[in-house]
């Protein structure tokens, strides 16, 4: 138990840079996940973390001792691999043990721990199992035991359940999530998967081209994204983007699409006809309100309780929102209204959030 | 993974095997059971009559004191070529393995040795450790140890044991090196992790998963200086000073091409082929056994 601390963490290979200086404090006991398209340098940062990279500039401090050049070994930190890297010539017991037997752990203490962590995750009929025996599952599981019964300072997660079919994913999901609550280790834990990332972390941390896009709680991140790119990647369907002009001295936007929409929550910065690029949440678009837009619908996908649309704008912007309950078949277009009070407010040129 | 061609009638399958067939008769099955039927008959000096004599050759090979220091000359020299070829070559493999820069340019050159004929890589060695001509051989002496392979059984011993192990390192390079590859590198990392040195990696991971490899490697080295290795003995020392180099499969050309003593020396490759035979099997069984995965 730890707290760990980045600071301007750079990584290049090559004249390639993967990561720009990211800096990141996390706390005693804390989940954080770290969630971005594949090549964001995300598994880069958990490996430097890992001491399985070196950072090209910046330093990395666990529990307030700077680790920055020392080997994985000598940081007391344990990693639960994408394909599990369980010893496939060990068994169940033995590739939980491994740790504490080169660490010099007595035989009974490690007999003691090995029983008692199985016991944990419901694994002790394996103990005597090679790898190649085990399912999906029961590997992840494995390779979980082989990490908490160290009882490390830190956890490392990378993308430990992408291997597995969507059902066990999800109770996989909440079993990690017990079980970190339950020990109080401090993880990083990275995923492309956003709703993991969600339920998963105390904080997310957004990456995109090697930058944290932004570091805030699941729902922060989802109620004010910082940027353009963390309010697409975040939520689902993904967010509206729809381009407009600053109007009326900075108190409303003019949308290229049509309507001219109010803030609510006081005016922007800027002069007229600044380039703006608003957000809405397709679950917040109505059927009935004051700014109407009309979308000539390409696809309805009913799922029961709601309906999800996708069409297309009068000048070609793409839009889809999420509506309760049953909603006319294709081919008809459809008004629908952009409620005020849920725009996100971007500047179009750089995409940062735009706050009154 | 099943992936089975099922040909109907007979005459395809026969035609594509008869190639692969035709060269094993010709080349194998047939001087085998010649060796087998000669093993068995007793000629006199000049050829001139031959005498069917039982089993009488292989109870005078057994007994024969030459043959027995043969044996045991191929005991140390089996075992010592192959655990020199196994260990320089894992040792080059795992130092490819991490090289980064110039990593092509440093397998090739090390696969190179397995292209060089017997015999010329004979001479090579010769040109090296020659007492009098010897680029090593000459400095040893000069550094006042007495080096002379021509007189010293262990050291023309020890001569042709670097020559024909320098000769497998690279097959043995190659497989070992393949094997060090389809680790993967995660298990590496995550015995990293664990806590465990490079060392204790290589010993505790890194060394099982190639036991197949060495495994197999064992036994291809073993019947490789069981019998292929006559071509640098006989460059290097043949079998002297004494008989102090004289393996089994050199004693056997000796016996039939030199004494003429064709029943011994048929007794003495069936022996051989027998022997080797059985070293192959005991090793599969125990590979199948013990090796992992």
């Amino acid at each position: 138990m730890a707290t760990l601390n980045l600071s301007a963490v750079t990584k290049s290979f090559g004249a390639t840079m993967v990561l720009h200086g990211i800096d990141l404090a996390v706390a005693d006991g804390e989940m954080i996940v770290i969630v971005g398209a594949s090549g964001c340098g995300k598994s880069t940062l958990l490996r430097i973390v890992a001491g399985l990279e070196t950072p090209t500039t910046g330093h990395v401090a666990i529990g307030g001792r700077e680790v920055t050049r020392l080997e994985p070994a000598d940081r007391d930190i344990a990693m639960v691999f994408q394909n599990y890297a369980l010893y496939p010539h060990m068994t169940v017991a033995q590739n939980m043990a491994y740790g504490l037997k080169i660490r010099g752990t007595p035989k009974e203490e490690i007999a003691r721990r090995v029983a008692e962590t199985a016991g944990l995750l419901g694994i002790e009929p394996l103990l005597a199992r090679k790898p190649r025996e085990l399912s999906g599952g029961q590997r992840q599981r494995v390779a979980m035991g082989r990490a908490i019964i160290r009882e490390p300072k830190l956890f490392l997660f990378d993308e430990p359940l992408s291997n597995l079919d969507a059902k066990l994913r999800v109770q996989m999901r909440g079993e990690i999530r017990r079980l970190q609550q339950r020990l109080g280790v401090t993880s990083l834990y990275v995923t492309h998967d956003q709703v993991e990332a969600m339920t998963l972390g105390d904080r997310l941390v957004v990456m995109h081209q090697g930058r944290a896009a932004q570091v805030a709680s699941p729902m922060e991140v989802w109620a004010r994204p910082a940027d353009t790119y963390v309010a697409s990647f975040i939520g689902s369907p993904a967010m509206n983007l729809l381009a407009g002009t600053l109007a009326e001295g900075g108190a409303a936007v003019q949308l290229k699409a049509g309507p001219l929409l109010r803030f609510q929550d006081g005016p922007r910065a800027g002069g007229d006809g600044r380039p703006l690029t608003i957000g809405i949440r397709p679950e917040h678009m109505l059927r009935d309100g004051e700014a109407l837009v009309t979308v000539a619908l390409d696809l309805v996908e009913p799922l029961g309780s709601e309906t999800v649309l996708h069409g297309k704008l009068a000048n070609g912007e793409v839009l889809t929102a999420r509506l309760p309950g049953m909603v006319p078949a294709v081919g008809s277009a459809m008004p629908l209204a952009i409620p005020a009070e849920a725009l996100h407010v971007f500047d179009a040129e750089t995409g940062r959030r735009l706050d009154s | 993974m099943d992936r089975k061609v099922i040909f109907k009638g007979r005459a395809l399958p026969l035609l594509l095997l008869l190639p692969q067939l035709a060269v094993t008769l010709v080349f194998f099955i047939w001087p085998a059971a010649m060796a087998v039927w000669q093993s068995l008959l007793q000629q006199d000096a000049f050829g001139l009559s031959t005498e069917f004599v039982g089993l009488e050759n292989f109870a005078e090979v057994v007994a024969d004191p030459a043959w027995r220091g043969a044996a045991a000359n191929t005991a140390v020299f089996a075992s010592s070529v192959a655990m020199l070829a196994l260990g320089v070559a894992l040792f080059l493999a795992v130092q490819a393995d991490k090289a980064i820069r110039g990593q092509r340019f440093y397998r090739t050159m090390l696969i190179w040795p397995y292209a060089v004929a017997p015999a010329i890589s004979a001479v090579l060695w010769l040109f090296l450790f020659h007492p009098s001509i010897g680029l090593i051989g000459r400095a040893l002496n000069a550094a006042g140890v007495l080096w002379d392979y021509q007189l010293n059984g262990s050291q023309a011993m020890l001569l042709v044991v670097i020559a024909s192990a320098w000769k497998q390192v690279s097959y043995n390079f190659i497989f070992f090196l393949a094997g060090l590859q389809s680790i993967p590198k995660s298990v590496l990392e995550a015995a990293a992790i664990d806590g465990a040195r490079p060392l204790r990696r290589f010993w505790t991971v890194v060394f099982p998963l190639l036991s197949p490899t060495t495994f197999f490697l064992l036994v291809v080295n073993l019947v490789y200086a069981f019998f292929d290795t006559f071509g640098v003995i006989h460059a290097l020392t043949k079998g002297g000073p004494g008989k102090a180099t004289e393996t089994l499969i050199y004693k056997v050309y000796v016996d039939g091409v030199d004494n003429l003593n064709l029943g011994s020396s048929a007794a003495q490759s069936v022996l051989l082929m027998v022997f080797v035979i059985a070293l192959t099997v005991v090793q599969f069984r125990f590979v199948e056994r013990r090796v992992h995965y």
